[in-house]
């Protein structure tokens, strides 16, 4: 049997006490994290708009479809598809999609510089650079995932009322009063606190598989591979185990 | 000074390194050369600590680099520069933010104060006014300077180059070689260059140290290279027929 998967999880703790250190010059780092929240934050914005938008307005669609000919009142789709987009859509959707985007990009460039010597050289300044080069991207990820995943949650419901009310599958007035029913603030926290995690796994996740990759152009992309995949089966893991922890 | 004592290393069965026992001087050019797969990279990564020996010593000065706290390893690489084979520029910066970096990491100096360093250390290895421009648009010789530019920007004790002459033209090499040479010179600083460069032998070669297989094959200095009788560092030096005809011719 292959022990690789308990080799790496050991090296992953390991590794997590070199980057949360205290900084060499705390400026840098501070620059560092405003960069990376911008190419987070903004960068990933039109894909997290695009997806946001049209998840909303499938899901509208399709539970107007199903809910046609019961006796479900209407305004019950505004309802649904509001904590459904609170609650697991727009946190588990936005942080797969990032741990495609965020992610992998994350991977190739610590695989990058790793390949160029880049890291060796800024160990051999005396830099801690699992810590400079890690610890802004995640302080980064757990300050805008929430953003784009509340983000994602609004746009979803405006999708939604795009694709459903001007087609008539329900008016404008069930769909608002849909959204305005049986809120639970609960399902707020419950959705940051995913974002919060998942933002976490798919950072990390990515910048262990950059920083120690090893070979040459087909190991970076194998790495930026395993990334993404990696990030997003812990992700689903995750908001499994959050579900259960949560709503017990 | 630094001091290699037993240095032992292997990566799973392969042993690289089988006691290597040498001292690189300080205000000297050391250099060690060897055939490919000697192990001298290996050693020179040993030497800045990127790889821990399976056994022997690193002295500092009186700091022992294996044993080293964290600390005590920040602090000490803080006096290394180092340059490299690809020169490791970020390619995302400029010249200028290259050679900063370090400055910006490590001292508290004003804005000005850094760029007239990194002004200073562009003179010094001949590349004034490229402070703008990004590594992909040098030469190879002139990355490697900008390399050396910011590798003694923070004025380190000891220089280590790695293949500093590889894949530039014989010209642009030995103005890399006098150029280490001038600096080691200037600032009393100890310099280990890895290469297997025979002009640089000929040229810088103070203190050489030959590996093969592993082992410390031969050492001397520049003078003593056609003057010996080892056959390891002959069939090395000759391994050019056309070098080993034009000092038969000298004779």
């Amino acid at each position: 049997m292959n022990f690789n998967i308990f080799h790496h999880f050991g090296n992953f703790i390991q590794w997590q006490g070199q980057i949360y250190r205290r900084p060499e010059n705390g400026k840098m780092y501070y620059k560092e994290t405003i960069r990376q929240m911008y190419d987070i934050g903004i960068g990933s914005f039109p894909i997290v708009f695009l997806i946001s938008i049209f998840i909303g307005a499938v899901t509208a669609v399709q539970f107007s479809y199903q809910m046609t000919g019961t006796l479900i009142p209407a305004y019950y789709i505004g309802y649904i598809v509001r904590d459904m987009e609170i609650i697991e859509l727009a946190p588990t959707i936005t942080c797969l999609v990032l741990a495609g985007k965020v992610g992998s990009n994350m991977a190739a460039e610590l695989g990058g510089m790793r390949q160029k010597e880049h890291i060796d050289a800024m160990e051999i300044m005396g830099v801690n650079t699992s810590a400079y080069l890690v610890m802004p991207k995640v302080i980064a990820a757990l300050l805008m995932v929430p953003v784009l995943v509340c983000a994602s949650a609004i746009i979803g419901i405006a999708g939604a009322y795009i694709a459903s009310v001007p087609v008539g599958l329900f008016t404008s007035s069930d769909f608002i009063k849909g959204i305005r029913s049986f809120f639970e603030p609960y399902n707020v926290f419950i959705m940051l606190v995913k974002a919060v995690v998942f933002g976490y796994i798919l950072t990390s996740v990515s910048c262990y598989q950059g920083y120690f990759v090893k070979g040459g152009s087909i190991e970076l992309g194998e790495a930026s591979t395993r990334a993404v995949v990696y990030s997003n089966i812990l992700i689903l893991l995750a908001d499994y185990v959050i579900a259960i922890v949560l709503t017990a | 000074m630094i001091r290699a004592e037993g240095i032992y290393k292997r990566f799973g069965d392969h042993e690289v390194l089988k006691g290597i026992d040498f001292v690189f001087e300080q205000g000297k050019t050391n250099l060690i050369i060897g055939k490919s797969g000697s192990g001298k990279t290996v050693l020179l990564k040993i030497l800045v600590g990127l790889f821990k020996p399976e056994s022997g010593h690193v002295w500092y000065g009186d700091t022992n680099l294996v044993t080293a706290s964290k600390e005590e390893l920040r602090k000490l690489r803080m006096q290394v520069g180092m340059l490299f084979q690809g020169s490791a520029l970020f390619d995302s910066m400029t010249v200028e933010q290259n050679i900063k970096f370090p400055l910006d990491m490590f001292t508290k100096q004003t804005h000005k104060e850094k760029i007239d360093r990194v002004n200073y250390c562009l003179e010094r290895v001949s590349l004034e006014g490229i402070n703008k421009k990004f590594p992909s648009e040098l030469s190879g010789g002139m990355q490697k300077r900008v390399g050396i530019a910011r590798a003694i920007v923070l004025n380190p004790k000891y220089l280590l180059c790695d293949e500093p002459n590889s894949g530039l033209d014989p010209q642009t090499s030995i103005t890399i070689d006098e150029l280490i040479s001038s600096l080691t010179k200037d600032h009393n600083i100890t310099t280990v260059i890895n290469t297997h460069d025979m002009n640089s032998v000929m040229e810088i070669g103070e203190n050489i140290c030959l590996l093969h297989q592993g082992h410390l094959a031969w050492k001397g200095n520049k003078d003593q290279v056609l003057n010996h009788s080892n056959e390891i560092l002959h069939d090395f030096i000759f391994a050019s027929p056309f070098l080993q005809k034009l000092i038969d011719n000298k004779k």
